[in-house]
């Protein structure tokens, strides 16, 4: 599904360096965490994927089912299946949530060429996903994460996750800032969505969200690289010693 | 005597004036007079810093090429209204509706202003004149002096459907000069609508006078004509727990000055006055300018100025927004804000808000900004398959929403949405 070759990113208003050679693929029917500590470059990946601005390329490449994701812009990533989860969603005031929602899964719809949902068909719809993320009709209404909570904006996430049907989605910490009941929720609308023509990234500091989204392979991201990948063990072993045992073996297999 | 004011006296000439009743020609000739004294507007006046004058008080004005709608249906067309319509500044008795109604009685200016007795008199030039202290307002002056049509309308129910004005221009090098007397009785309720071209150049005041618990809804539509110059000035006094609410949309236009004079006299009273501007150099030069004047004369009155503008290739905005708390006017809020988007460099926002506070016990608050695109807010709508440009149109109708919520009918809140809207799509890039 996902597949990132030698890809190296620096920042576009100075001269640093950030991806450093990441290598990793993510097929589809699978979960991939990617755990790394702070500064490692997991968000960076994230926002070169989805086309944030800001960032250059300067070698390597990323396709999405063979299409090359770079040369593509935000919309067209995303229509093309790409889904980023922000770990800080972004607060619009005066469009609303629902317009936001309809908006977006018509553009999605059109620019591949499928028939725009109905208004009440749409209103059926992202009433069922609601209803399971448990988002009150208010939240709908409400303008796109104006005033909603940390756990709230994350469930909105999800909930957008959910109506776009993605093939490849990443979430970017999302159980950062979230309780344990709220990470249940996150964690079963994410669950709900696995399925063998689906991929997910999940990027993480902590183990516990793994223990409810489990993964299939989990890496280790350091100073812009894959350094080590393994099973879900390996988020076991970051919770237990921390980075820096699996650091110092690199620097040492280095 | 300096050019302004000689310039001022030779145009205003007796022989100059229209022909009115006695009543109405003493107005006039007070008019002229207060013209005289303050001169016409130059640029060294502190109200004109910003907008240049001269065009508006050429002897003669720039030709202004007829706008082809192309079809569109002009604004509020399917709103169950009474129509006014004026062509050119001259009013058009075929193509307007019956002036009869129940609870309101309308008349042509020139029929009021040859009745030896008429309510008017107590408005016409009065309320205008209440308005030119402290801040001259001469081009209002002119219009007083003036004016060669317009309607009186005194309200003395709940009137069922909105009236409209209608400015039509068909002349491509029309001067109208109109001038409007509305008087809302106690507990009287109107909703006034105007939009079209008008003239080449347009010179309007309307004189409202709103007595105690009545209410007064004014929603406005100015545009699309490219090469119009308007000068527009509502001069509106409040009695006891009334209601003004007024809005404004302006697309493109040369050159655009709103001015707006709200007095409260009457205690609990409400206030509201809002815009939205847009303009886009890229059509010919565009100039907004909506400068406000509220006087807070009466005890727990609110006011509220919602004024927002969205420019790019050049277009000007400017803002001059005076809230003035008398002594005894405690209880007052007092609101302000006034925000522009510059959506390329070229754009430019000019903003004067002022307060000045007479009384202990009030709250008064101003907030003007200029800002780009929220850049974050653009990533996010387009990381969920928003296109481009229809990401930037949904955050510049999330900008202009604070401004058109203060429409309080629904209807034509959507309608003014939809135009908006049909802008945006007009001039993405």
């Amino acid at each position: 599904m996902l597949k990132i070759n030698n890809l190296h990113v620096k920042l576009e208003e100075e001269d640093k360096r950030i991806l450093k050679g990441v290598d990793l693929e993510v097929p589809a029917g699978s979960v991939h965490a990617i755990m790394g500590p702070n500064g490692s470059g997991k968000s960076t990946l994230s926002y070169v994927l989805s086309g944030r601005d800001g960032y250059e390329v300067i070698e390597g490449n990323a396709t999405l089912e063979g299409e090359d994701l770079l040369e593509m812009e935000p919309e067209e990533r995303a229509a093309a299946g790409l889904f980023l989860a922000f770990q800080y969603p972004v607060e619009i005031p005066g469009v609303g949530n629902m317009t936001f929602l309809r908006t977006a899964v018509n553009a999605q719809r059109k620019a591949r060429g499928e028939e725009e949902m109905s208004a009440a068909d749409f209103l059926k719809f992202i009433r069922a996903k609601a209803k399971e993320l448990k988002i009150d009709a208010e939240m709908l209404k409400r303008p796109v994460n104006v005033g909603f909570s940390g756990g709230e904006k994350k469930r909105n996430e999800i909930l957008q996750m959910a109506m776009l049907e993605p093939k490849m989605c990443i979430l970017d910490e999302t159980d950062s800032g979230l309780d344990v009941d709220a990470m249940k929720l996150v964690s079963d609308g994410v669950n709900a969505l696995r399925d063998q023509g689906r991929a997910f990234l999940v990027i993480t500091h902590y183990q516990r969200l793994l223990d409810h989204i489990k993964p299939d392979v989990v890496h280790i991201m350091a100073d812009g690289r894959i350094v080590k990948s393994g099973g879900p063990e390996l988020a076991l072993e970051v919770e237990t010693n921390g980075y820096a045992d699996i650091l110092a073996e690199m620097e040492v297999e280095a | 005597m300096n050019t302004a004011t000689k310039q001022a006296t030779a145009v205003i000439s007796a022989e100059a004036r229209p022909v009115s009743g006695a009543w109405a020609q003493d107005a006039r000739a007070d008019a002229a007079r207060r013209l005289a004294q303050m001169g016409l507007p130059t640029r060294r006046d502190e109200y004109w810093k910003w907008t240049r004058p001269d065009s508006l008080i050429a002897a003669v004005p720039d030709a202004a090429a007829v706008f082809d709608y192309e079809g569109e249906p002009p604004v509020f067309h399917q709103i169950d209204r009474l129509t006014i319509v004026f062509v050119d500044g001259v009013f058009d008795a075929t193509a307007s509706d019956d002036l009869s109604g129940e609870g309101i009685e309308i008349e042509r200016l020139a029929d009021a202003t040859a009745a030896d007795i008429h309510w008017a008199k107590d408005l016409y030039g009065v309320l205008e004149a209440r308005g030119q202290n402290p801040v001259a307002r001469p081009l209002a002056a002119y219009n007083t002096a003036m004016a060669t049509d317009g309607v009186v309308i005194r309200v003395t129910g709940e009137v069922s459907r909105p009236v409209s004005l209608f400015y039509r221009h068909e002349d491509a090098t029309s001067d109208a000069v109109l001038h409007h007397v509305i008087r809302l009785e106690e507990g009287a309720k109107l909703t006034l609508l105007e939009n079209g071209a008008a003239a080449a150049r347009f010179s309007k005041v309307c004189e409202v006078d709103v007595a105690d618990g009545a209410e007064f809804h004014h929603i406005r539509a100015q545009g699309r004509d490219h090469e119009r110059q308007a000068i527009t000035h509502m001069f509106a006094r409040l009695g006891v727990e009334s209601v003004f609410k007024s809005f404004t949309m302006t697309v493109n236009g040369r050159l655009t000055r709103n001015e707006c004079v709200i007095e409260f006299l009457g205690d609990d009273a409400t206030a509201h006055v809002a815009g939205a501007a847009l303009g886009d150099g890229a059509d010919g030069a565009f100039h907004h300018d909506d400068t406000v004047f509220i006087t807070h004369d009466a005890v727990a009155s609110e006011s509220r100025q919602v004024f927002k503008k969205v420019l790019k290739n050049g277009a000007k905005g400017v803002f001059q927004g005076k809230i003035l708390v008398k002594p005894d006017a405690q209880k007052t809020d007092g609101y302000q804000k006034s925000q522009s988007l510059l959506l390329d460099d070229d754009a430019s926002f000019q903003a004067k808000p002022e307060l000045e506070i007479y009384a202990d016990d009030v709250i008064c608050s101003h907030g003007s900004t200029s800002g780009a695109i929220d850049e974050e807010a653009l990533f996010y709508l387009r990381s969920r398959g928003v296109p481009a440009h229809i990401a930037t149109d949904l955050l510049v109708l999330a900008f202009l929403a604070d401004a058109i919520d203060e429409i309080e009918d629904d209807t034509i809140a959507a309608e003014i949405n939809d135009r908006l809207d049909a802008w945006l799509a007009r001039h993405r890039g």
